[in-house]
This record gives C-alpha cells, structure tokens and sequence, in this order.
C-alpha cells in the first residue's frame, strides 16, 4: 500500500521534492540529487561562492583576453606612455618602464597562471591518486616503499626543492610547471592512501572481490572515484599555494621568461622602481592576492560542502 | 600454570619494553631513510638532470679534451652507483664542493649564514606565536562572530598573498614612507665593523655584550622581516589554535568546570588552552620549519644575509654546488624538526604513549 501511495504522490521530474527524494528510482535521479544538496550545502557559504565568482572571472579573462585587453601586452610606446601613473587616460592601471599597459599585462597574465594551475593540477593530482591508491590497496612492502619515497618528498619544503630543480633544468614556464608540479604530488598520495584504507577491507570490495574483478580493476573503478572527492577538495585548496610559488618563481627570475607578462615576473620588473612608481610592482601582487584568496575561499567552500566531517571545525 | 601476580608483571614490562625499542628504531629507520632519500634527490638535480654537468662548468667552447678531463675529475666517467657512493661519502664528511661565487667550501659558507636564517625565523615564529594563539582562542570562544570573521579573514589573506609582493609594500611604507624601520640588511654599516659577534646570533650576542645601541639597529632591522614571517605564521597558528580550542571547549570537562562554578576565563586559559597546549607544539614546530622555506623569498627582499639569500643570490650566478648544499640544509633541518616535534608530541601527550 505504501508503495501505490507512493507512485500517487511521486514527485514531478527535475522538481525539488524529486532531487530531495530519499529513494531515487535511478542512478541518474541519485547523481543529481547528491549534487543538488552539495551545491545547496556550497552556495549557502557566502564566501565561497565570492571564491567560485573570482575564479569563473579568472577563467573568462583569460579566456576573452585579447578582447579585453585594451593595448597590447608585450610591446609599449616608450616614447609617449613610461611609467604612466593608475588613471592617466587610457591606462587605467598605469604603465611600467617600457610604456606597456599593465592592466593588459594583467589581463594577458591570467592566462599564464591559469595554464601553471591547471598543468600542474593535471601532472600531479593522477600521479597522487595513482601512488596513494596502490600503496593502500596493496599494503604491505608496496606501502612500505612507495610512502617511504613519498615522504623523502614531503621532508623537503617545496619551494626550495623547486628551486633546485629549476636551477638544473633551466629556467622557463615549463620547467617551473614541472618542478611544482613534483613537489606537490605527495599530500595527494597521502591522502588517496588514508581514505583507501578506511573501505579496503569494507564489503562492497569483497563482493567486487567475489565476483573476480582483477586488483587493477578494484582500484580504478571501485577505489579511485571514492578517493576523489578529498582530492578535488586538497587540490583547490593547494591551487592557491602553486600560484605562490609559481610566482615566487617568477619572481626570481626562474618561471616565465621576459616579456611574457607573468606576474611574479612582473613584481619583479618592477622591484627597481618601488619606491617612486609603487603600481608597476603594486598592481601584479594584487591579481595575484585576488586569485590565490579566490583559491583558498573556494576551495574552503568545497570542503565545508563535500566533507562533512570537517566542516564544524 | 598458573598465571602469578608477578609473572604478569615481568610479561607486561617485557611487552612494554619491546615496544619501546620497537618506537626508537623504527624512528631510526625513519629517519635514516629519509636522510638517505634527501641526499639522494640532490643527488638526481645535480647530476642526472643537467644534460652534462662538466659542460656546465668549462662552458660549451672548451676543446674536447679539456671537457674529458673535468669529466674524469667530477668522476662522471665512473657508473652512476658508484658516483652516488662517492656523493654519500663527500656528504656524511661535510663535503658538498666549492662555491664558485665565494670561492669557500659550501659547508663552510653555510655555517656562516645559517645563524642569520635561525635568527629570522626564530623571531617571526615567536611573532607569530605570541599574537597568533591569543588571536585563535578569542575565534575560537566567540565563534561565529564579527570576531571569529575577522580572525579568519586574516588568516586567509595570510595563506594568499606573495610574500615577496608584502615584504616589498612593507618596505615602501614603513622604509621609505614612515622612517620607522632600517633599510634591507642585518646590521648598520656603522656598527658592521665594530660589532664582533660570539655566536652569530646578533641580536644574542648584542645583549650578551650589553651593547643596547647595537641591539636596537638590529632590532629596527629584523622587525620588518621578522614581522612578515610573523604573518604568515600567525596566519597557520591561528587557524590550528581555534580548531584546537573548538574541539576542546566540546569536551566534558569544560562542562563540569561551568557546572562548578569557575570563571570563563579560567576555563579558558587554564583548564581548555593547557589541554590545546600539546598540539599546539607541534604546530609552532611545523610553523617555525615553514618559515625557514619562507624566508628564502623574505632574504631576497630584505637582502638578509641568511641561507636564503645564499641560495638566491648563488642562482643568480649558477653555482649549482652552493644552491644544492643550501637545498640540503634546510631539508636536513626542516626534517630534523619535523622528526623532533613528532617526538615531542609522543612526549607530552600521554594518550600517545602505548599502554
């Protein structure tokens, strides 16, 4: 009786009852329905979605940046615009010591970032999951051996290990996408191996088990989508700290070459004239606070909607 | 047979032993290994990863045999097991090459910059410390409030924003704009040459020697440097205080005490914050061993004489033995620390003790 009461009041398609419905009568209606109460959980954060609202800007500037830009990024007019300060007509943000536009320069920058961030994200979160999850999984010395070497990783801070590896490599983009993305794999591995190990020995593994799934198959079909929520989580979170020292980076003169407008590069160009033209290094470290603390709100928001167990901290 | 008072006793303190030798050294292996593992990715930078490491030196002009000879001198020529055994012998005897820039062995320039780092970072963690804890208690008690708001806030801004980028508007501003603090540097030229240090730690050494006008320059000099690093660990230790604080002021404890009639602040600072105290150790461990990562772009702004600026300042002219001996001293003590806190923390926490 309680199921043709049921079927009577079954809620209409796409509607919020439906969403919420504690008994979903498909997979499709459980997927949406899980995302539904994440997203509710994520936007009731505020700040989070002001993180969300700077890193969709981010995405979009770099992705319309030449239509954006106002003047071109690499060339300036050295003769009529050097050193122009925030506000002269044309150049909002003011101009640096060779007459470019630094809000172009900006704007043409967020790309760079954008591609540091997402390469390095795309090199080391699989190469986390992938040491993390087999080390759970397997145990004994394969765990043994592969956290030994993730923790020689973790003992050295990161940019200083980047560093040296740039300073081997050579300076350029890449290889500053590279070292970072070496240094940052660890933490991943870490924690794709704690959350293998809370469900290896858990049942719905030992029916995948009984049913003759090879361990290869297990791990990438059973244990990786279970890992990758915390994941998604740790990388937004670490996004902030890549664009950091990739700034750092920049900043030494090891990231992005000139006249890529690379905005560590920029604040250091800009270093010689701090003390009289404050904007030429002033303005690249704001986009940089404003895009890492986007990041970091972001990244808060996701974990407060996804990880319940940490949220009421 | 029969189980006796005393034979139970004799077995638990076996047991209770074993497991303590079982603790010392798996610490041991631990730390050896990853010792072993820090040399051994230094090893990789400076010799696997550049295409020719003795072409780096005589430069890509230098007639063949010339390139040869460096080669052989270098031992390249040799298989890469036993380069690596040669590198661990030089290592674990203090020997980590030449510097090209200061002429001196790396070993050597190291141990006269490190006081410098050891100085910086001290002060910046105890900065962090001293405003850091208060400032992550009060979140933590009025949680949910303008305060809280603001605490975190902070601390946010703190994770966020590039240090070397701060450290350059702090110059402007209180340099160039206020007066209020010295220029970039250590110590003043004045005092450069008549100050004799005993142990390298100036600021020590200056009120050691009851020299009060040296200590202050150094003072208006470190405050700045040791102020930023102070952010940004204050930044970490704020956020760890009121996580920690949160969980204790849940505990039953905290109730019975209310129940008994003590003062909230008593609740606070003497029954919630000791219990909190434990971790927070090993926090302040941690922060102390991530400024020591930190000050290398802080060095480079203040052009403070620390191992931070040593590396910089090395890369700049492409001394890779210099830049990789200064990579190997702040792992070795970042793992030193981090090893060192984990002791402590098993230290102080009974509950980690093993029954």
């Amino acid at each position: 009786m309680a199921i043709v009461t049921n079927t009577a009041t079954a809620p209409k398609p796409y509607s919020r009852a439906w969403l919420l419905s504690d008994r979903p009568e498909s997979r499709h209606q459980a997927r949406l329905g899980r995302a539904y109460v994440i997203w509710r959980q994520f936007s009731a954060n505020r700040l989070a979605l002001i993180g969300l609202g700077i890193i969709l800007a981010l995405v979009l500037v770099a992705i319309f940046a030449d239509v954006l830009a106002p003047h071109n990024p690499v060339q300036g007019d050295l003769r009529n615009s050097r050193l122009l300060p925030p506000g002269s007509p044309g150049f909002l943000l003011g101009t640096d010591d060779q007459g470019r536009d630094i809000l172009s320069r900006l704007l043409y920058g967020s790309r760079l970032t954008l591609f540091v961030v997402c390469l390095v994200a795309v090199i080391a979160a699989p190469i986390g999951l992938i040491v993390g999850t087999a080390a759970g999984y397997a145990g004994g010395w394969v765990d043994a051996v592969l956290m030994r070497i993730t923790d020689i990783f973790l003992a050295f801070p990161k940019l200083v290990l980047a560093l040296a590896l740039v300073a081997a490599l050579g300076p350029g983009i890449e290889n500053a996408v590279l070292a970072i993305a070496v240094t940052s794999w660890p933490p991943y591995a870490r924690i794709a191996r704690a959350e293998t190990l809370t469900f290896r020995n858990s049942e719905f593994i030992s029916a995948v088990k009984l049913m003759g799934a090879s361990p290869m198959r297990i791990v990438i079909r059973h244990v990786m989508p279970l890992c990758l929520s915390s994941l998604i989580v740790r990388v937004t979170l670490d996004m902030a700290g890549i664009i950091l020292t990739a700034a750092g980076l920049g900043f030494l003169g090891l990231g992005a070459q000139p006249p890529l407008p690379e905005w560590g590069a920029m604040i250091a160009s800009g270093r010689r004239f701090i003390l009289d033209q404050w904007w030429v290094a002033g303005m690249p470290g704001v986009a940089i606070l404003i895009v890492s603390l986007g990041f970091n709100l972001l990244g808060d928001g996701l974990r407060d909607a996804l990880d319940p167990k940490e949220a009421g901290q | 047979m029969v189980l006796t008072e005393t034979t139970v006793a004799t077995r638990r303190n076996r047991r209770r032993a074993s497991s303590y030798v079982k603790a010392v050294l798996r610490f041991l292996v631990t730390a050896a290994t990853t010792f072993l593992g820090l040399l051994a990715v230094t090893f990789f930078i400076g010799r696997v990863v550049p295409i020719d490491p003795a072409l780096a030196i005589v430069g890509d002009r230098a007639p063949a045999h010339v390139v040869e000879r460096v080669r052989e001198q270098l031992g390249l020529n040799l298989p890469l097991y036993q380069q690596f055994w040669i590198y661990l012998k030089q290592a674990f005897s203090g020997d980590f090459g030449t510097s090209v820039l200061t002429t001196n062995p790396v070993m050597t320039d190291i141990a006269r910059v490190f006081p410098a780092t050891i100085e910086l970072a001290a002060v910046g963690t105890i900065i962090g410390a001293l405003i850091g804890v208060p400032l992550g208690v009060l979140a933590a008690v009025k949680r949910g409030s303008i305060a809280d708001q603001i605490v975190r806030i902070i601390g946010l801004v703190g994770y966020s924003v590039p240090i070397f980028w701060l450290g350059l508007i702090a110059l402007v501003l209180f340099y160039a704009r206020l007066g209020w603090v010295a220029y970039p540097g250590r110590i003043d030229v004045v005092y450069e040459y008549t100050f004799t240090p005993i142990t390298g730690f100036f600021l020590l050494d200056a009120i050691w020697q009851a020299q009060w006008d040296v200590a202050w320059d150094l003072f208006r000099h470190i405050i700045l440097p040791g102020g930023l690093l102070g952010y940004f660990s204050l930044a970490y230790i704020s956020r760890m205080t009121r996580s920690f604080m949160l969980n204790e002021l849940s505990q039953e404890y905290v109730v019975a005490a209310r129940a008994k009639g003590l003062s909230e602040s008593r609740i606070i600072w003497r029954h919630a914050l000791r219990n909190a105290a434990v971790p927070m150790v090993t926090v302040i461990a941690l922060s102390y061993a991530g400024l020591l990562e930190g000050s290398v772009l802080t060095e480079t702004i203040f052009s403070w004489p620390g191992l931070g600026f040593y590396i910089t300042s090395s890369l700049q002219n492409a001394d890779m033995n210099a830049v990789l001996g200064g990579t190997i001293a702040i792992g070795v003590v970042f793992v030193s620390i981090n090893l060192f806190s984990d002791v402590l923390y098993r230290t102080l926490d009974p509950r980690t003790r093993s029954r």
